[in-house]
């Protein structure tokens, strides 16, 4: 399924609703968006990736590259997932330790 | 009696997802694999594809053939992925992918190695052939 991206605005934070398939040849499109909202001066950006059907090492890398941006910008990204086979993916690299990740969009507004 | 399925696509990243539905769907028809397996099996074959593309789009030869060949039958699923372009080392790259993540690249193969049940690269200044293999019925 084609890359989906959908942004709205939760009690002063921005939500990125991804949907679909983020791999190499989606990806970009992903990062687009995250620069673009960083750049706007989000305090905080939700990334919301229960609608995600895969991710590839692209795709991680852009979430990697997005959280580097948000702490050069002073703001924070966290991610919201509760799927089983997206969630082995951050866990083998590591990147369970690196990521906040909430299991509702609702929780990882209310934690910032 | 084994199948063998064998598809060539242009080295063009838009046939990943293409890619990907064929696999799942032939793991499908192959020996019992959990549903999380046959993730892992799609993941590593399309990482195996991304890098076969990264290795002709480095040679100028984007759209050169890559070659998926599926070989199932009750006990396991192999997927060989090869192409023309000019060979790596695969010695030389790091197998832990925690090593990988801050340079944001060269994640495919550590993950390759850890989502599969036998992985093999060989790879020469004439080309790369990967082949993965998944066995039935074993938890992970």
């Amino acid at each position: 399924m084609e890359l989906g991206l959908e942004l709205t605005e939760r009690a002063g934070v921005a939500v990125i609703a991804v949907t679909g398939e983020v791999d190499v040849a989606s990806a970009p499109r992903l990062r687009e968006q995250i620069v673009s909202v960083v750049s706007d001066g989000a305090p905080r950006i939700v990334c919301d990736l229960d609608g995600v059907e895969f991710l590839d090492s692209t795709g991680l890398g852009v979430l990697v590259g997005a959280l580097k941006r948000c702490r050069t910008h002073g703001s924070e990204l966290v991610l919201v997932c509760n799927q089983s086979a997206i969630l082995k993916v951050f866990e083998i690299t590591g990147l369970l330790q690196v990521f906040e990740i909430h299991k509702t969009v609702e929780a990882a507004v209310a934690a910032g | 009696v084994a199948a063998t399925i064998e598809l060539e696509f242009p080295a063009r990243t838009e046939y990943l997802s293409l890619v990907r539905a064929v696999v799942g769907t032939v793991a499908g028809h192959g020996p019992p694999l959990e549903p999380l397996r046959v993730n892992d099996l799609c993941l590593a074959v399309s990482e195996a594809c991304a890098n076969a593309i990264d290795a002709y789009n480095d040679e100028g030869r984007a759209g050169a053939p890559v070659r998926v060949r599926l070989a199932v039958d009750a006990d396991r699923i192999q997927v060989e992925v090869s192409d023309l372009a000019g060979g790596f080392d695969p010695d030389a790259v790091p197998a832990d992918p925690t090593a990988h993540v801050s340079r944001e690249r060269g994640l495919g193969l550590p993950l390759m190695r850890i989502l599969t049940d036998e992985l093999q690269v060989v790879s020469t200044e004439d080309g790369t052939a990967v082949c993965m293999v998944m066995l039935g019925g074993r938890r992970r």
